[in-house]
């Protein structure tokens, strides 16, 4: 190969770089005076509406923050806690009814059957509704061994709501694999189960994961549902502080934190979805 | 004067370079016709030219506008060309006469009427006139190439890139889109193609260029490149194409 020689910037490359940048500069200079313009803006609207020194004395009262928030923040930790604990069982969840809908044997229909059948009536019923009926209808059987402490009640009825979205979603996930990597499996002589967890599960799991993360955002907060059957987390801590001194800034100490928690994850989510993007445009 | 100059254009892509300082000119209604091995920035090259890729130096011009102008509008430039890829890229969810006219008619605001008659002439010049309200994959792989070529060719451009449009088809269906080509030569369309059909770029090229690693090694007639190559990796490399197609 003939010898050539390493680039060497030409000035006319430098003045382009240097015009680039002066361009970026611009850009994020337009891009924070507008964010701060707006902002300005919204702050200036509430601020001067006629009912702003009630909301800010019933909202925004430090006092009434500090008071609650260690409390609610006790309370957070059992909302962490069932969260965490549902998430996978979810995803067990999810996957077995996923998997039970794809089966074709005709001596499969029931399961086949019965795993239509649970999605279609979770995802139908508000989970606040399952909650109740799990939360009071389940201890009610009064069955021998049934769970009564009322975070594991939520537990469930969280999982049997979200086990339903989730199963649609890798059922979505392992639909989305081309049908020639069914064929090549299947053609290498493995069966039916084999191809099912060594080729289209795994292409299918990386798939489903920004939309499964963004189900699991939406779990997080929806643990302040669990709130309505009565085990002591972050809303209903909340609620018993605002109770007793008909101040809402609790439920603000509440939000927080369930922001604080729910960022993270979609942030990630974006960074998936961002790098997903990334290779496929390579 | 040339309608597309290249002077000096780099592109780096992680630390390596994959064109280093290209220098090329093209005429109003010249053939010119790219050839050398996989990874030599043939394809690199004519993504720099639709600005597809941004160059890392060097300058572009077309019809003697910079086109590598930091300020200039990316659109506005690529408006004026027409590009083909290797993998056709039609729009899978629109038909035929829709592909042609979505550019017309989006871009070039031409009224739906106006552009499907033209699209209609098109697909009739080029022997499609019956696809026109049929899907993508309804296409074999030589009539969706074929379709491409018409989607690109519906601007108008004063300047079209065909990138190894023959390579993802049978050998059967190779001819019916280097009929289209040379039907555009002859209708004095100037082009730059990447092709492995050396055949082809003998008999419709004006000028032949010869990349590898990056450099414009050697440009020439047809008849210059194809029987006495100057330079020996050119050679090697036409020798290499020839030996293939023996066996």
């Amino acid at each position: 190969m003939t010898a050539h020689a390493a680039w060497v910037k030409s000035e006319r490359q430098a003045e382009r770089e240097r015009l680039r940048r002066k361009r970026s500069v611009r850009s994020s200079s337009i891009a924070t005076t507008s964010t701060v313009l707006l902002i300005v803006l919204l702050v200036w609207v509430f601020t001067n509406s006629p009912g702003w020194p009630r909301v800010q004395e019933t909202f925004f009262n430090p006092e009434q923050f500090v008071k609650a928030l260690p409390d609610v923040l006790s309370g957070f930790l059992l909302n962490i806690k069932i969260f965490l604990i549902a998430e996978p069982l979810i995803l067990i969840v999810g996957l077995l009814v996923a998997l039970a809908r794809n089966l074709k044997a005709p001596a499969f229909f029931p399961l086949r059957a019965l795993a239509v059948a649970y999605t279609d009536i979770f995802r139908g019923v508000p989970t606040i509704l399952v909650i109740y009926l799990v939360g009071f209808g389940l201890p009610a059987l009064g069955l021998q061994g049934m769970p009564t402490d009322l975070a594991t009640l939520g537990v469930i009825a969280l999982t049997l709501s979200y086990g339903a979205y989730v199963a649609e979603v890798f059922r979505a996930g392992i639909d989305s694999v081309h049908p020639s990597q069914w064929a090549a499996a299947r053609s290498l002589g493995l069966s039916h189960g084999r191809t099912m967890r060594y080729v289209v599960v795994p292409q299918a799991a990386r798939r489903v994961v920004p939309p499964l993360l963004n189900d699991f955002v939406s779990l997080q907060k929806d643990t302040a549902l669990v709130a309505t059957i009565g085990p002591l987390e972050a809303l209903r801590q909340a609620q018993i502080h605002a109770a007793s001194t008909f101040n809402y800034t609790p439920y603000l100490a509440a939000a927080l934190l369930f922001i604080l928690l729910t960022i993270p994850m979609a942030r990630f989510t974006d960074y998936l979805a961002a790098r997903s993007q990334r290779r496929r445009g390579q | 004067m040339s309608l597309l100059t290249i002077e000096g254009v780099w592109k780096n892509y992680h630390g390596n370079s994959v064109l280093r300082g290209v220098d090329l000119s093209v005429d109003a209604h010249e053939v010119v016709c790219l050839i050398g091995a996989s990874g030599s920035g043939k394809s690199t090259l004519l993504r720099c030219v639709n600005l597809l890729e941004t160059v890392d130096d060097g300058v572009i011009y077309l019809d003697g506008d910079e086109l590598t102008d930091v300020r200039v509008d990316v659109d506005q430039a690529r408006r004026r060309m027409g590009i083909v890829f290797q993998a056709f890229n039609l729009f899978p969810h629109m038909t035929v006469l829709d592909n042609i006219t979505l550019a017309p008619r989006k871009v070039h605001k031409v009224g739906r009427g106006q552009a499907e008659e033209e699209a209609r002439e098109l697909l009739a010049r080029f022997g499609l006139a019956d696809k026109a309200g049929a899907y993508p994959d309804r296409l074999s792989g030589g009539q969706q190439q074929r379709v491409a070529i018409i989607r690109a060719l519906a601007t108008r451009p004063s300047l079209m890139l065909l990138d190894e449009v023959t390579s993802a088809l049978d050998p059967a269906l190779v001819k019916e889109v280097l009929e289209i080509i040379r039907e555009l030569k002859e209708g004095g369309m100037t082009m730059i193609l990447t092709t492995h059909e050396m055949g082809f770029c003998r008999e419709i090229a004006d000028t032949v260029c010869f990349l590898d690693g990056g450099v414009l090694l050697e440009r020439g007639s047809p008849e210059q490149i194809f029987t006495d190559p100057r330079e020996p990796r050119t050679r090697e490399f036409l020798r290499s194409v020839l030996d293939s197609r023996r066996l």
